[in-house]
């Protein structure tokens, strides 16, 4: 049942009221494959899911399995019958049915016979580490436990698509990434095709063969882990995915079609683009586009440098174990955040300089 | 716990403890005392038997149940629909509620009063009804069982629907949509999910609903015959009370509505438990 070649997600639109919460969001999921939809609150991620798995109908586009239509505005395959699995923030447990009659509920509504239904049961369970929980009830299981529990549900069925709305939200920092590591063991092992919805830039990049940046609704980036969290596609997905210094910048001139010169205050900066970015921002200068770049906390090196040389005075410092965080100010008053090792002894008030590698910055308009 | 932190709750609890003391149970064993003796003050049953060999006093228990559970089962099933219809909130639902909570407001005196005028041989309702030759001559809908019947539903179905749907309002929305992706279609979600969550509600709501209907007395004097097919057993308190001024009698029919609708509630509880036997367990823990 769970053959099928890729699920297409066409143009799809959708309202909430006048308000438009998903526009024209085109996606193609092979067989297997492990996408993440990633987002703040507020981008569609969830609608987008929920319209996958049909509980919530479309207004406008198409999504299919092959050749089978299960939502195009006219057609509608109820969830009911489309065979997929979903797995809730809040676990969405039945509270009145044991660990085993939850994972049991639609093996029992596909009239299986009781031996079958005890036996995939069991396995499920065992595939999520629960089987001596089989006769407690939801609330007398610990949070971890309970997903793991609607995991065990989810999977019983196999599916032909997963769909996970936020699973690991709700649980503490530890057992998240327990968790983390149980989903991704238990979709190499079982290569379900999965579609998983977070806020979490670590999640995505943890679990995804591909992640699909969300924001208002709309599509931002679609890539592979890497390819998102080394060459952020806009502005947002640079800021979403860790590029937490941004500024606004001129572009003075272009010297060959790589390096940018930049003026950012009185601040004098050489950029070298990256080859997928050399067309986008000599777009920016050539029409006048306002231009920002953007640089990780982390990419920011102490002392001096052959180039990008910056003076600041460290305001403020953040001790977080492996690391150390600094904000700085420029002597007209830029903010920088820099990330260093921790065993750097550094106090506010200090004068300090730095300077960023060129290869290190990226530019966007800030239009798109 | 130290010292102060208990005296600190017998202080909080000492509201409370005066409030029942007073009010619930000095009274009723005051009550259960006057049942169970006689004039002098000497313990006797006497009062119970004598209830229960005059068929004039002992039927007023039938005539009794005979409203209060329909008009109880008719509002839980007019209600459990609704209420499941307006589960996740509805356009317009705080108009409903509006127009749901003005009948508790209002009394069932006042609600008498108008049944009386709407719905008697001459009112709107028969007029219409005759109008539109449904009937050619007026319908009793007052001073009858049916003009009783009536009054207990409009006062008891909007108190009934708000619980419900309180309850099913509590129910998480995830659960139906977790059910209907299993596979799961309207019909499975409703029994195998909806309902046994929502019977321990609808038990409580049905339990209280005819306590209500149970001790009913001015839609029974006013709507319906106080002398005979509507004599229920509060107007038989009443009667024993303040026109032949026996009060051992009267707190003896009080006794016994208590019994039965105690009885009633437990019947309600077995059914329910015998219902979904494996699914209130989860209550526990």
């Amino acid at each position: 049942m769970r053959e099928f070649n890729e699920l297409r997600i066409t143009g799809l639109n959708k309202y909430y009221g006048n308000k438009k919460v998903v526009d024209n969001f085109n996606l193609t999921i092979k067989n297997g494959e492990f996408v993440t939809l990633l987002g703040p609150s507020g981008s569609g991620k969830s609608t987008v899911l929920n319209c996958i798995a049909g509980l919530v109908p479309i207004d406008g586009g198409s999504i299919y399995i092959d050749d089978e239509c299960l939502d195009d505005g006219k057609k509608f395959v109820p969830p009911e019958r489309r065979n997929f699995g979903m797995v809730f923030q809040n676990y969405a447990l039945f509270p009145h049915l044991s660990v085993f009659d939850n994972v049991a509920f639609g093996l029992k509504l596909r009239k299986l016979p009781k031996d079958i239904v005890k036996e995939k049961v069991i396995d499920a369970l065992k595939m999520v580490h629960l089987e001596e929980h089989i006769n407690k009830y939801p609330r007398q299981l610990s949070g971890g436990e309970q997903q793991r529990v609607a995991l065990a549900r989810c999977i019983v069925m196999e599916p032909r698509v997963m769909l996970l709305d936020e699973p690991l939200s709700n649980l503490d920092a530890l057992l998240r990434i327990e968790m983390r590591y149980e989903l991704k063991a238990l979709h190499e092992r079982l290569k379900i095709t999965t579609i998983y919805v977070t806020h979490d830039q670590q999640e995505a990049l943890a679990l995804s063969d591909r992640i699909v940046v969300l924001n208002k609704g709309k599509i931002q980036q679609i890539g592979t882990p890497e390819e998102i969290y080394s060459y952020p596609a806009n502005l947002f997905v640079a800021n979403f995915l860790g590029f937490r210094n941004i500024w606004e910048v001129k572009i003075s001139r272009f010297e060959g079609d790589r390096e940018v010169h930049i003026n950012l205050g009185n601040i004098n900066l050489k950029a070298i683009l990256h080859e997928k970015y050399k067309v986008h921002v000599r777009n920016i200068f050539e029409n006048n586009k306002k231009p920002y770049i953007s640089v990780r906390p982390e990419d920011i090196e102490l002392g001096e440098g052959p180039e990008n040389n910056i003076e600041v005075k460290i305001d403020v410092i953040e001790y977080l174990g492996q690391h150390k965080q600094f904000w700085g100010i420029t002597s007209d008053g830029i903010n920088i955040e820099i990330s260093k090792d921790a065993d750097i002894s550094l106090k506010p008030g200090d004068n300090v300089k730095i300077w960023i590698p060129p290869e290190r910055i990226l530019v966007f308009s800030g239009e798109d | 716990m130290g010292r102060r932190n208990i005296i600190t709750i017998l202080l909080f609890l000492l509201p409370a403890f005066f409030y029942l003391s007073f009010l619930f149970i000095y009274p009723f064993l005051y009550g259960l005392n006057l049942s169970l003796t006689d004039e002098k003050g000497n313990f006797t049953l006497e009062n119970f038997i004598r209830f229960f060999s005059d068929p004039w006093d002992a039927n007023t228990i039938w005539i009794t149940l005979k409203i209060a559970i329909p008009a109880t089962l008719l509002s839980i099933l007019i209600a459990i629909p609704l209420a499941y219809y307006m589960r996740h909130g509805v356009r317009g639902e705080k108009f409903v509620t509006l127009l749901l909570i003005l009948p508790i407001t209002l009394g069932s005196v006042f609600i008498a009063e108008g049944m009386l005028t709407y719905m008697g041989p001459n009112g709107w309702l028969n007029k219409l009804l005759m109008f539109l030759r449904i009937t050619d001559k007026p319908v009793k809908l007052t001073h009858n069982y049916w003009g009783v019947l009536i009054a207990l539903i409009i006062q008891g179905f909007p108190f009934v629907f708000l619980m419900l749907l309180g309850y099913i309002s509590g129910i998480d929305p995830n659960l139906e949509k977790a059910a209907s992706v299993l596979g799961a279609n309207r019909w499975h979600i409703f029994w195998k999910v909806i309902l046994p969550l929502w019977l321990p509600g609808i038990t409580m709501a049905m339990s209280l609903n005819f306590v209500m209907n149970f001790t009913v007395f001015p839609s029974a004097v006013l709507l319906g015959q106080p002398s005979g097919p509507t004599r229920v057993i509060s107007i038989s308190a009443f009667q024993w009370a303040f026109e032949k001024f026996n009060f051992h009698m009267s707190s003896a029919v009080a006794i016994i509505m208590g019994i039965v609708e105690l009885i009633f509630i437990l019947i309600v509880m077995f059914i329910r438990q015998g219902l979904y036997r494996g699914s209130t367990v989860a209550g526990k823990g």
